[in-house]
């Protein structure tokens, strides 16, 4: 049976029909899908973990017990998980375990392009790279055979062109045939203490000279024999658009990215007159060939920041393009928080009280968008409280007052427990505040910790963040209502003046959670314009439901948009003409 | 190469169900056997930004993205959309536009303004180019939410997919209670067309 499907459903389709038996992931884009379409398949006890690294833990477990477990992520969230990758490279696997990469080239939603293969060849684990979804599905099949053949963990990368790209895929049946899981202690290969490691460390080298043989007969590592004038070694979403600028080059297409086959490259390098590498980003290939002493030209005509395109490739191979010039400037369409969503009031008063706002990971990083414009930082998921006290270390006691760290529940959750505990103990005058909207919201809705459900739609302990919050040490714990704009702004006002550490915590579910009794909708507002004066007051909000009608001579009013609108009420508390209600 | 492919470039808002008409068109082009590639982002496309789907079909399909200037035709969910991503077409492209405006927020907060007449500055580049009115066929079919199907409807009448290929996509992407209403959306975009 043929179906079309991305990147990611065929990575869980593929994880299905291997048998695998735990997935665990911490949500991010482009790699989300993958464990939101497993949950489809019986048989497979999938999880959303705190983050990555408990979530590559939960897989080292599953596998250490035997089963065949798949552990995604986003290419940061390697960084987070890399401290159990480097050592699951000594101990190897009992069961198949795969670690799905999914790269961002472009930064599409991602605070940097890291390029991950790197991180195979630092592990020394192999890495596939499938190039549509077939060989997405395909290849994390053959991932799990070369994990438990080779004793080693497997990465699979993917890019978002390729996780998010839909194509035909083949279906077939799952494998039946796989050992039962078990216990069993074998401490010399589990146990990574000094005395163990050292005996692991030259299994591990020896491993990759082996992989690196299989990598020159394995079939996804593949020669396209076509003009010998020129050849082009590729692999991934580049292979596609090598194919659709350059059909009639020869390729050497890789499906494993590392090891590098050897013999084969120096074939295919030996087959054609000129040698090129097409890569995205690193010139992660590029290097390792150079080393090999093959001459082939890669960076120098490839861009190495970015995605690439087929346009790309045809100024890069000197070919006719057809150039396109946009229209005249037209007004940008950025995204915006949602009319209703909960955190528009407090970077509202954020801006208002004119704190230092260091941000995290979330849909409230838009609270950097005009005109709310209030985030002055964002490194990376937790990173909010960390900074905040550090940045009370080097400055005068009025302007330490101005700091306010930021965060979701989930984010809070992921890894910025730690930070607060940090801040708690080494005495930090910064204020967090804890957006909880109960739910990981910006990469789709994710149950998580707080939200008291788990992946698979059980029911389960949900945690309470004041009493978390206060078990860490914290001594100024205040909750409020986002909507209730007043008494936010006071509790942030409150808060930021006292000279210790202290934590508001914000309470009002995301409005696009479906789950019946956690959000309702209220009654939409509408302008009373014999009231409204055209102050601009309220669009200082940047709510999509409140919209502008420029009247004459640069006077003009507001109306409010009935669909768009869900009552949060906020704009009616900024208007100072009280022409903001419900219609009476 | 390139000259056996068809490709379409699907504009719109989020929200307002791009992508699920993107899917509808894939799934009818897999039904009639042809091999078919879809590329899009999201992410961030549910909170107002904008969302390009891109389409590519024939007998084998290798880029899941459209070559710049090389999308055979536009299918656009909004004006500002349509008019933004018109470059994209290839000479001679052609384009089924919704006649609908979504202020994006530099424009609801008074910022900038929504360009005026955009239908005619689409007409004058693309003078055969079909607008219409697809919110007002939905609600014409029994339910607004539809105006996505009347688009695809619009859109089926450029290519030549058999009818029943169409029917049996929306069947497998639409749910059963909404079904009815959408074959209808379907048929009320496709005569205008």
């Amino acid at each position: 049976m043929k179906e079309i499907l991305s990147g990611n459903e065929a990575i869980a389709r593929g994880a299905f029909e291997a048998g695998v038996k735990v997935a665990s992931a911490y949500p991010g884009t482009p790699s989300t899908e993958i464990l939101e379409n497993i949950i489809q398949y019986e048989g497979i006890d999938a999880s959303w973990a705190p983050n990555e690294k408990v979530a590559l833990e939960v897989g080292i477990g599953a596998c250490f017990g035997g089963g065949r477990s798949l552990v995604t992520m986003k290419h940061v969230g390697i960084n987070v998980a890399a401290d159990p990758l480097f050592t699951l490279s000594y101990t190897g696997v009992k069961g198949g375990l795969v670690l799905v990469s999914a790269d961002d080239p472009e930064m599409h939603s991602s605070q940097n392009e890291q390029d991950n293969r790197n991180y195979a060849k630092f592990a020394k684990v192999p890495m596939l790279e499938p190039a549509d979804s077939q060989e997405c599905k395909d290849f994390t099949k053959l991932a799990f055979g070369i994990s438990e053949q080779f004793d080693t963990p497997v990465m699979l990368r993917t890019t978002t062109r390729t996780s998010h790209g839909k194509s035909i895929v083949t279906l077939e049946k799952p494998v039946t045939d796989l050992p039962l899981p078990k216990l069993t202690r074998n401490a010399a290969k589990f146990v990574m203490l000094p005395a163990n490691a050292r005996i692991r460390h030259p299994l591990v080298e020896e491993r990759t000279l082996k992989l690196r043989e299989y990598a020159n007969s394995l079939s996804i590592n593949r020669m396209e024999l076509r003009n010998a004038s020129i050849g082009i070694i590729t692999a991934g979403i580049s292979y596609q658009y090598v194919r659709e600028v350059l059909p009639e080059a020869s390729v050497l297409k890789l499906g494993m990215v590392y090891p590098l086959p050897d013999k084969l490259i120096r074939e295919f390098a030996a087959s054609v007159e000129k040698l090129y590498i097409v890569e995205e980003l690193d010139p992660f290939i590029e290097e390792q060939v150079a080393a090999m002493g093959i001459e082939a030209i890669g960076k120098a005509i490839i861009p190495i920041c970015g995605e690439l395109t087929p346009g790309i490739l045809r100024r890069a191979f000197n070919q006719p393009e057809t150039v396109t010039s946009p229209v005249e400037k037209l007004p940008g369409r950025p995204p915006t928080m949602c009319p209703g969503c909960p955190h528009r009031g407090i970077f509202y008063a954020l801006n208002q009280l004119k704190a230092y706002v260091t941000g995290d990971i979330g849909c409230y990083t838009l609270g950097f968008l005009p005109p709310l414009s209030a985030m002055d930082t964002c490194v990376c998921m937790g990173a909010s409280i960390g900074t905040a006290t550090g940045i009370t270390k080097v400055l005068a006691p009025d302007e330490q007052k101005k700091i306010v760290a930021v965060i979701g529940d989930s984010t809070f959750l992921h890894s910025g427990i730690t930070g607060l505990l940090d801040m708690v103990y080494n005495n930090a005058p910064a204020t967090v505040v804890i957006l909880d909207n109960r739910i990981t919201a910006m990469t789709g809705r994710q149950e998580n910790p707080a939200s008291g459900f788990t992946l698979m739609g059980q029911e389960s302990f949900q945690i309470d963040l004041p009493q978390l919050v206060k078990v860490l040490g914290v001594k100024n714990i205040r909750v409020v209502d986002p909507y209730n704009l007043a008494e936010s702004k006071q509790a942030l006002q409150e808060e930021m003046e006292r000279p210790e550490p202290s934590v508001v915590i914000t309470q009002r579910p995301c409005v696009l959670i479906k789950r019946e009794g956690v959000y309702e909708r209220g009654e939409a507002v509408e302008v009373d314009v014999e009231l409204c004066t055209g102050c601009k007051a309220c669009l200082k909000l940047g709510c999509p439901a409140i919209i502008w009608q420029a009247g004459e001579a640069k006077k003009g009013k507001v109306y409010i948009d009935a669909q768009l609108c869900t009552g949060c009420n906020v704009c009616e508390q900024v208007c100072k003409f009280s022409a903001i209600g419900v219609k009476k | 190469m390139s000259g056996s492919i068809t490709n379409i470039l699907l504009v719109g808002v989020g929200g307002q169900g791009t992508l699920l008409a993107s899917e509808i068109l894939s799934e009818a082009l897999k039904q009639a056997g042809l091999d078919v590639k879809k590329s899009e982002i999201h992410g961030m496309s549910q909170r107002g930004g904008s969302v390009v789907s891109h389409v590519r079909f024939g007998s084998e399909v290798h880029s899941p993205i459209i070559p710049e200037g090389e999308a055979d035709i536009l299918l656009g969910f909004e004006l500002l959309e349509s008019y933004r991503y018109l470059p994209l077409l290839k000479k001679g492209g052609r384009a089924v536009v919704n006649d609908l405006k979504i202020n994006p927020s530099v424009v609801s907060t008074g910022g900038e303004s929504y360009p005026e007449g955009l239908v005619d500055s689409i007409r004058q580049i693309i003078p055969d180019c079909v607008v219409l009115d697809g919110l007002k066929l939905a609600i014409a079919a029994g339910n607004p939410k539809a105006a996505n199907t009347v688009l695809v409807g619009a859109l089926s009448k450029q290519l030549d997919i058999d009818e029943k290929y169409w029917l049996a996509a929306i069947e497998k992407m639409i749910p059963a209670k909404a079904l009815e209403i959408n074959i209808k959306a379907f048929y009320l975009g496709r005569e205008v067309a």
